[in-house]
């Protein structure tokens, strides 16, 4: 029956998912089992005590102590066995393993960011080593968010002003989804980020030098793929339809007017200041929203962005 | 009763008009403190919110048929749900059947003129209607973006008409305490003479167990709404943490009053499905007490369980613990009365009338929907689940389809008590395949696009959820034909001259005994309970003897 469970389920990939996924089946045989059982029994009573005459007269029955007794102590029994399943799983994905590897992930409207051990900072991508316990501490600037990671059956709230823990091994290399489920916005639905699940050697690559796709890529498709992934896509249109903030399209060149009253050129270093400073010349007309990327994002990230904008004609 | 009444219905020389009739005039309605006029006045008006509920709850999924935008934008999306949820919660399920259903038939099953405070009822009325209203016009402030459930910061931080639509939220708690008070309040005295507790109709006995709900939990709802205001108005910092407040703490709060909310929306379905089932059956119910008693077990169960909501929110695992095992408690009065129900089937005479096919659609969604209730209740299966679209398919079987089509169970039931006319019964029966398919195939779908990973509340999502969107949006317009479908052939009864004899349906219960429809004082004279409320003997056992020996 694995082809009802992947049907159901996504892809498992961290050491939490069998404990969840024995329960989940259970409570799932047992739903259709009766629906069945009951929906048999009714679709029965009415094929065979289908009323044929108005004159029919029926059996006086009030009760039947022993059968009441049967059809609410077998449930309570089964009952009680998911109770306790569920809390043993429950608190293995409670207590995170002490060598765990610590890592911070702030919510902010609409991005994940992440910081490492040893300060590396990172925006939705978050990568992590195959095989062993990583501890997400997380928190939030603004409003409650959740972190969620179906291939790893977990989830967890983030809330400004406290911390929340989440804790987990990636048991297969590869990408993983991670979803904000706790609604917060216009950007709730693309709150997106991605774990990379890395092998030791990419996880000590990526401390050292940073994303292979950043490092690889050329300037124009990196600057499209930050775009995407860093939250950027949320605010700015490429098409001309006006966001959060102004779209980027036919921009490059042209003379932005500042809600200081002056006229901004957008050429690289407007750009490069827009994202590092975002606050400095806010366009006529927006809200000053934007967060800084300040150490977010590599100095090639950004010449990438720039190149981008170029190319929107 | 004599046989004598229970024809009197079927002439046209009965003594006084009916309450339809006599008062004549819009003002006579406005004015009315008649419960039945009171009780029809509040249907139309939660048809009338059901059917905006409604549209927009089409409009969504509209929108989610394409992973991108489809037909509005996300700023749109989140207030279209909102006020989907909003709606459909404090204007539509909650009302539905204690206000309209239970205004009506209460006072008639016991026997009563009225119910006790008939001038409260009125007064309820208008609450809901200016509740209402204020609901509406947010709609002018620029709409409410913040889901059905307020969560703070976000609640307290963003703008639009928040505050407006929180106090018209607040402002329907009293009409729903009101109502409450009242059904308490009849229920103790104004008992037909002879009618003990337990020769109750268990009608009464749903509706009181969600009457204890609407007057002890309401008055939280209010006072935490009324702490939003203060945050968002006057800068109190209470859930806050740039106040120095605690968004938990509304989370607990919130859910302190809306998990038992969840109980005023499905005790007094269950109330409906136990009249209904036994009528249709030709039957004595099996376990009278059985099914009483689990009303009151779920009313009183369902205050230690609201912080099954937020297991992944940040409490801690001891508090986890707890509130999953009392949750489990839930299940057990919930099972006892669906297999009650069945058993009161078995070996019965059954008839397929409207109202029976919609009892056995709720006994079959209900099924589905109690037990996927399990998955949500369990700590580890929750944390998978909490927040994705499989607490949406959840919800609404319990919810939507528990109680809008136990609504629609009574409404077919009392309709021609109500109005002395029957609908299209072909039609009925059709309908109520449409509806049931309708449901499932825009509900089932989305057990599985949660329990895949796909959160709710999502105005893009990733690709690989469309195939089950599109199948669920599907169903939203097969589902939607069927409640049009349904109005039709309610509105076109209208065109039927009044003849329903007194007991259409052969019902031993007391509303059987007036005609169809009643006098404005319901019953000539008083009433004196014969007979047990589903005793369908020939020589039914005499209740009541000790009054009758005087």
């Amino acid at each position: 029956m694995n082809w009802f469970r992947d049907f159901l389920l996504p892809r498992g990939a961290s050491t939490h998912v069998g404990e969840m996924d024995g329960l989940f089946m259970f409570i799932t045989w047992l739903t259709v089992f009766f629906f069945f059982f009951n929906g048999g029994l009714i679709f029965y009573a009415v094929r065979r005590w289908r009323r044929r005459s108005d004159k029919e007269v029926t059996p006086h029955i009030t009760h039947d102590t022993r059968l009441e007794l049967v059809w609410s102590l077998i449930p309570l029994a089964v009952v009680m066995l998911i109770f306790l399943w569920g809390f043993k799983g429950y608190v293995k994905a409670w207590v995170a393993p002490n060598d765990s590897m610590e890592i911070i992930a702030t919510g902010k409207k609409w991005v994940w960011e992440f910081e490492y051990p040893d300060g590396t900072r990172t925006l939705n991508d978050l990568h992590v080593p195959v095989n062993r316990p990583v501890k997400l501490v997380l928190t939030s600037e603004d409003v409650i968010h959740s972190f969620y990671i179906p291939e790893f059956r977990l989830k967890r709230d983030a809330i400004p002003g406290r911390y929340t823990e989440l804790w987990f091994t990636a048991t297969e290399p590869g990408i993983v989804q991670v979803y904000c489920t706790e609604y917060c916005g216009k950007g709730h639905s693309d709150m997106l980020a991605r774990i990379f699940v890395d092998t030791p050697e990419q996880y000590e690559t990526f401390l050292r030098e940073g994303d292979e796709q950043v490092r690889k890529m050329p300037l124009k498709e990196l600057g499209r793929l930050v775009w995407e992934n860093k939250g950027c896509a949320t605010c700015h249109s490429l098409d001309g339809t006006r966001g959060q903030g102004p779209s980027w399209k036919g921009i490059w060149g042209q003379k932005h007017a500042g809600a200081d009253g002056k006229e901004h050129l957008v050429d690289a270093d407007y750009i490069r200041q827009s994202v590092l400073m975002p606050q400095a010349v806010v366009v006529k007309g927006f809200e000053p929203i934007m967060p800084t990327y300040q150490g977010l994002l590599r100095e090639r990230e950004i010449l990438g962005l720039i190149e981008f904008i170029k190319e929107l004609q | 009763m004599s046989e004598a009444v229970l024809h009197a219905g079927a002439g046209h020389a009965t003594h006084h008009a009916d309450y339809l009739e006599e008062p004549k005039g819009l003002w006579s309605w406005l004015t009315t403190v008649d419960h039945k006029r009171i009780g029809l006045m509040y249907m139309w008006s939660v048809l009338f919110f059901f059917l905006v509920g409604g549209i927009f709850a089409l409009l969504i999924r509209l929108e989610l048929l394409t992973p991108k935008q489809t037909i509005m934008d996300a700023e749109t999306y989140n207030r279209v749900f909102t006020l989907h949820g909003a709606i459909m919660t404090f204007l539509v399920i909650i009302p539905a059947i204690p206000a309209a259903l239970g205004n009506f038939a209460l006072p008639l099953l016991l026997g009563a003129k009225d119910v006790a405070f008939p001038r409260l009822n009125l007064a309820s009325l208008y609450v809901y209607w200016t509740g209402a209203a204020m609901a509406v016009a947010t709609l002018a402030l620029g709409g409410v973006d913040t889901g059905w459930t307020f969560y703070t910061p976000y609640s307290t931080t963003t703008g639009g008409g928040v505050t407006l639509m929180v106090l018209a939220a607040f402002v329907l708690g009293f009409s729903s305490i009101f109502t409450g008070v009242n059904f308490i309040a009849t229920i103790h005295k104004l008992r037909a003479p002879g009618m003990g507790w337990f020769e109750m109709p268990l009608f009464c006995w749903g509706m009181y167990a969600t009457a204890l709900i609407q007057i002890l939990a309401t008055p939280v709802l209010g006072i935490t709404l009324l702490l939003i205001v203060m945050e968002r108005v006057l800068g109190v910092g209470i859930f806050d943490p740039q106040l120095g407040g605690d968004p938990v703490l509304f989370q607990h709060f919130f859910w302190f009053y809306s998990h038992p909310a969840v109980y005023i929306m499905i005790l007094p379905a269950m109330a409906v499905i136990s009249e209904v089932i036994p009528t249709f059956s030709k039957k004595t119910i099996f376990g009278y007490k059985a099914i009483a008693f689990s009303s009151v077990a779920i009313a009183l169960l369902g205050f230690l369980v609201w912080a099954h909501h937020m297991f992944v929110a940040g409490m801690s695992l001891f508090a986890g613990a707890i509130f999953s095992f009392l949750t489990f408690f839930i299940a057990i009065p919930s099972a006892i009365k669906v297999f009650n129900w069945i058993a009161t089937m078995w070996r019965g005479s059954i008839s397929l009338e409207a109202p029976m096919l919609h009892a056995i659609s709720f006994l079959l969604i209900f099924t589905i929907g109690g037990l996927t209730g399990l998955f949500l209740a369990a700590l580890s299966t929750d944390v998978h689940l909490h927040d994705t679209y499989f607490v949406v398919a959840h919800f609404h079987y319990v919810m939507a389809g528990s109680n809008l089509i136990a609504l629609l169970a009574g409404m077919h039931y009392w309709w021609p008590k109500m109005y002395g006319r029957l609908y299209n019964k072909k039609l009925a029966a059709i309908a109520s395949a449409i509806i049931f398919v309708g449901f499932n195939l825009t509900f089932l779908p989305q057990f599985v696009l949660g329990s895949r990973g796909m959160p709710r509340r999502y105005f893009n999502y990733l690709p690989q959820f469309q195939d089950l969107h599109v199948v669920s949006t599907i169903g939203s317009w097969v589902l939607g034909a069927g409640l049009f479908l349904t109005l039709a052939y309610l509105l076109a009864s209208f065109r039927q001259p009044k003849g329903m004899p007194a007991n259409p349906w052969g019902g031993r219960t007391l509303e059987w005994e007036t005609p169809s429809p009643p006098t404005t004082h319901n019953f000539e004279g008083q009433p004196v309970l014969q007979h047990g409320p589903y005793d369908y003997r020939p020589e039914p056992a005499p209740v009541g003897v000790k009054e009758m020996a005087h």
